[in-house]
């Protein structure tokens, strides 16, 4: 994220280029989260595809609201280096509406929203490690308070003009450490809480649909120009443009080494190993996409791919149900992207600072960087999972074993993703043949 | 009468419905099937974790036939579906007591 407070001499006028350009960005990162949905809606079991697509898309719901009310106050606020607040963006009632945000070009407003998706996104993708047995319920009470008392005190630090990791020159682009290890770290500390899915390790558990998988990560993809090229905040010297390009460079490589990866490991090309690979090499650019060069951001991405290919198989190893490898692919992803920018920041884009293959060949910003991986990887695990064992022990974190098996989607939603009753497109038994059956179904639909 | 049940790969459908015409059937019911014999199923790979999948495509040909012609239209399906490979399929006969055409309620040989 760009720095709140700019040496400019003038002060910024409203730019309605940037505007324009930002209010795109937001909507694109908006895009992430429905993208994010099918994502993980696909690689679920047929009978948990709903509460899959559900968990991202009440994020859009729930967070918006609470970020409307009080979060952009708390995170973006100034007050010290752990928490901020403004009293006046409180519930966005004192903000004139073509009042810039400090040093920028943009209304306070714009950046509200921009802020507000991300903010949307983060708890999102932590529900990819506990598919299957979370009660929904549970679920909106957890990321209101995650939200709340993780992501907003995290985004304060390492975005916040005050906030300490932002004032150590921790490197954070888009989102590596605030997002990404972030949801990651939270989703390992959830499930180390509230335990494996019914037959881990012993039933398969394949995805029910690669297809949405695909379609998900091309949203996910698609809406990342606005996540990585938005954050800064305008496009006046180019560094947004930078980080376009090389959030593309480093997503194909990722997506590259991963396939290689796999052919080498397991030998075929598999289609979840492609979506897979373009979402960690989209996680490892977003911190370092406005530090390194295209080479750079190459090295990133391939890095990264082979990286978590290699981490979502420790789950199996060490016996933690990280269900869709939201911890090897954005915890993983996130750190190396993060530490990566100590060894390939040039200090010719959002930062002078530089890596140890650029510049005097300083091992400082690695220091740096490593500070706020350790920050915000210990704080997000631990309160993550101190706020799950104290759900769990009130209204209880999941679904009983009986309704986890028999599906959540008709346990929590009282719905199903498929109607694959008849057959040759539901000739037989279709509502409109035998009406009498076609109510007792939804009835007992409802009641199950 | 006999019925001739085929469960053979799917792609050989094409050459099993030429050489049944060729000889002289007029009818026939597809339908699609899956299951294992010997060679058991095959392994699927997702994000490194491997699955074994028991349960393999397959199609299910049944064929009325007069008694006399049984074991020729049997041998014709082998012919049609045999690639050499593992996974081929079987083919099978049972005696049948009785047939009926809808349409117009003849019955036995005349039905087929």
């Amino acid at each position: 994220m760009a720095p709140a407070i700019t040496l400019a001499a003038e002060a910024p006028k409203l730019s309605s280029a940037n505007t324009g350009f930002m209010l795109i960005a937001s909507a694109l990162v908006l895009i992430m989260t429905p993208g994010l949905a099918f994502f993980y809606g696909g690689m679920v079991r047929v009978k948990s595809t709903l509460n899959m697509l559900m968990m991202s898309f009440i994020s859009m719901g729930i967070i918006t609201i609470l970020w409307t009310l009080y979060g952009f106050s708390l995170a973006f606020g100034t007050h010290n280096g752990l928490i901020g607040w403004n009293s006046d963006w409180f519930g966005l009632s004192h903000i004139g509406l073509t009042e810039l945000w400090p040093g920028y070009t943009i209304p306070i407003f714009v950046f509200m929203v921009f802020q507000m998706m991300f903010a949307i996104i983060t708890p999102a993708l932590i529900s990819g490690a506990l598919a299957d047995r979370v009660k929904f319920s549970a679920w909106c009470l957890f990321i209101a308070l995650w939200a709340t008392i993780v992501y907003v005190p995290v985004a304060h630090w390492v975005w916040g003009a005050d906030g300490w990791a932002f004032k150590l020159g921790v490197i954070d682009f888009a989102g590596g450490t605030a997002v990404h290890i972030n949801a990651g770290a939270a989703a390992l500390g959830v499930i180390l809480v509230i335990g494996k899915r019914v037959g881990f390790k012993k039933d398969p558990m394949r995805p029910h649909s690669l297809p949405l998988v695909m379609l998900g990560a091309g949203l996910l993809w698609f809406g990342w120009f606005g996540f990585n090229a938005g954050s800064w905040l305008g496009n006046d010297d180019g560094v947004g443009a930078l980080m376009f390009v090389n959030t593309q460079v480093a997503t194909g490589a990722a997506m590259l080494a991963w396939l290689a990866y796999e052919k080498i490991r397991h030998g075929a090309f598999t289609t979840l190993g492609a979506a897979s690979g373009a979402v960690a090499g989209l996680v490892a650019i977003t911190p370092s996409g406005g530090a390194v060069s295209p080479l750079g951001a190459i090295a990133v991405g391939a890095i990264a791919g082979v990286a978590c290919a290699a981490a979502v198989g420790l789950k199996f190893r060490f016996g933690y149900d990280d269900s869709l490898d939201v911890v090897g692919v954005h915890m993983v992803g996130g750190i190396i992207g993060s530490l990566l920018i100590g060894f390939f920041a040039t200090g010719k884009g959002q930062s002078t600072a530089t890596g140890v293959f650029y510049g005097d060949h300083s091992w400082t910003q690695l220091w740096k960087q490593c500070a706020g991986v350790g920050a915000v990887l210990a704080y997000s695990l631990i309160v993550s999972a101190v706020l799950a064992f104290l759900l769990d022990k009130t209204i209880g974190m999941r679904v009983t074993e009986d309704e986890e098996v028999s599906g959540i989607d008709q346990a929590e939603h009282a719905e199903s993703a498929y109607d694959f009753s008849g057959t040759g497109g539901g000739v037989i038994g279709s509502a409109a043949h035998s009406p009498a059956l076609a109510t007792a179904t939804q009835t007992k639909k409802v009641d199950a | 009468m006999k019925l001739i049940t085929a469960v053979v790969k799917p792609h050989r459908l094409d050459e099993i419905k030429e050489g049944l015409q060729a000889f002289g059937v007029h009818g026939l019911t597809v339908t699609e099937a899956s299951g294992y014999g010997r060679q058991r199923g095959h392994t699927e790979v997702y994000r490194g974790a491997e699955y074994t999948v028991d349960l393999v495509p397959k199609i299910r040909i049944e064929v009325l036939a007069e008694d006399d012609d049984a074991e020729q239209l049997i041998d014709v399906i082998v012919k049609a579906a045999r690639t050499g490979k593992i996974g081929d399929g079987k083919v099978w006969s049972l005696p049948v007591e009785t047939a009926v055409r809808v349409r117009t309620g003849e019955r036995g040989p005349d039905a087929l």
